[in-house]
């Protein structure tokens, strides 16, 4: 079993299309898309969130990936309140952006890293160089 | 005393409120976020009255947990888990009483507060919904404390949600979407602290059979 990863969106194509992209990388480990409000609207939905987070959960552990705003306040929102203590123990918000986090962090759950090294490793995306030479 | 049915008429009121001003409120929401604010309440509140209990049928917990859920699942925006928390920590403090006094319903609703404050980590004076809820329940404490009668006190509230609401037009936004507007923000009126009026004068109007 590796750290399962959700990704969280206000919009679904982009949690999905980051979960497909991520998950090219990482074959094995259980990538779930949590993107939009109910409805198809933007915006992000708590249960929708923690579904999500139950379904990537093996036992090792979840790396959540969020965007903006509402993304964090409803993955918290959905912790705090729509989850159990145990789920929400091995739970942890990616401090990353969303699609270099995603990518990175599945890169480093296929090697079967615990929670908080996949953690740290999709940190580690938001100084990722880029442009520069 | 506010009970059940009470409950249940002020939800009914705030979604007809919200249905009634949800393009002000999206034209607020255009000038400094993401210009979706009346819409997403729009969609959380007809949900709520879907999922909404009966007047009688239930408790006050029952029937707030219920408008918390609809909010959680289908606003969308920070206002979601914002809200959402609001009625869920309501739901939590009132539990299975179908009826409870005024200092009770008080307390229910600074969980309420307590929990948007929890949830949102804004400060008094960021420019949001906060800005509002503060002085209203300030406001409503006091009114409480002093023994006057509920619909009085919820006025008074209702009073002070609309000053905290107005003051926040000059206010530099300091969270959410508006927040990376910087200067740009101020000169305009907050959203949230917007809807937040429509809530408490729903509530007053509710317990005042207005």
């Amino acid at each position: 079993m590796t750290v399962g990863l959700v990704i969280v969106s206000h919009s679904a194509k982009v949690a999905e299309g980051t979960a497909e992209l991520a998950g090219q990388m990482a074959p094995g480990v259980r990538i779930e898309a949590a993107g939009g409000a109910a409805d198809g609207a933007i915006g992000t939905d708590a249960s929708r969130i923690a579904e999500a987070i139950e379904a990537a959960d093996g036992g090792d552990g979840v790396l959540v990936l969020v965007d903006l705003g509402s993304a964090v306040l409803s993955t918290r929102l959905a912790l705090e309140e729509l989850l159990g203590d145990e789920v929400r123990g091995r739970t942890v918000i990616a401090e990353a952006p969303v699609v270099e986090g995603a990518v990175i962090g599945a890169i480093e759950a296929s090697t079967g890293a615990p929670l908080a090294q996949v953690a740290e490793a999709a940190a580690g995306a938001a100084t990722m160089p880029k442009a520069r030479d | 005393m506010f009970s059940q049915e009470q409950a249940v008429a002020w939800t009914r009121a705030t979604a007809a409120r919200v249905e009634e001003r949800a393009t002000e409120l999206t034209r607020l929401d255009q000038a400094i976020g993401d210009g979706d604010h009346g819409i997403n309440l729009q969609r959380g509140f007809r949900a709520a009255l879907e999922r909404l209990p009966g007047a009688g049928d239930g408790d006050l917990g029952g029937a707030l947990k219920a408008v918390s859920m609809a909010l959680i699942g289908k606003v969308g925006g920070a206002s979601g888990p914002l809200y959402g928390s609001f009625y869920l920590a309501m739901a939590k403090q009132l539990g299975t009483a179908t009826e409870v006094d005024d200092a009770e319903l008080a307390k229910a609703l600074r969980a309420g507060y307590d929990a948007v404050v929890a949830r949102g980590k804004a400060q008094p004076g960021d420019k949001t919904m906060l800005d509002a809820m503060g002085p209203a329940l300030d406001a409503l404490d006091a009114a409480v404390d002093a023994g006057q009668p509920l619909g009085e006190a919820l006025d008074a509230a209702a009073a002070a949600a609309e000053d905290g609401m107005r003051a926040t037009i000059p206010l530099v936004a300091r969270k959410g979407r508006a927040s990376y507007l910087g200067e740009r923000s101020a000169g305009h009126q907050d959203p949230g602290a917007t809807s937040t009026h429509l809530v408490m004068q729903a509530l007053a109007d509710t317990v005042n059979g207005r």
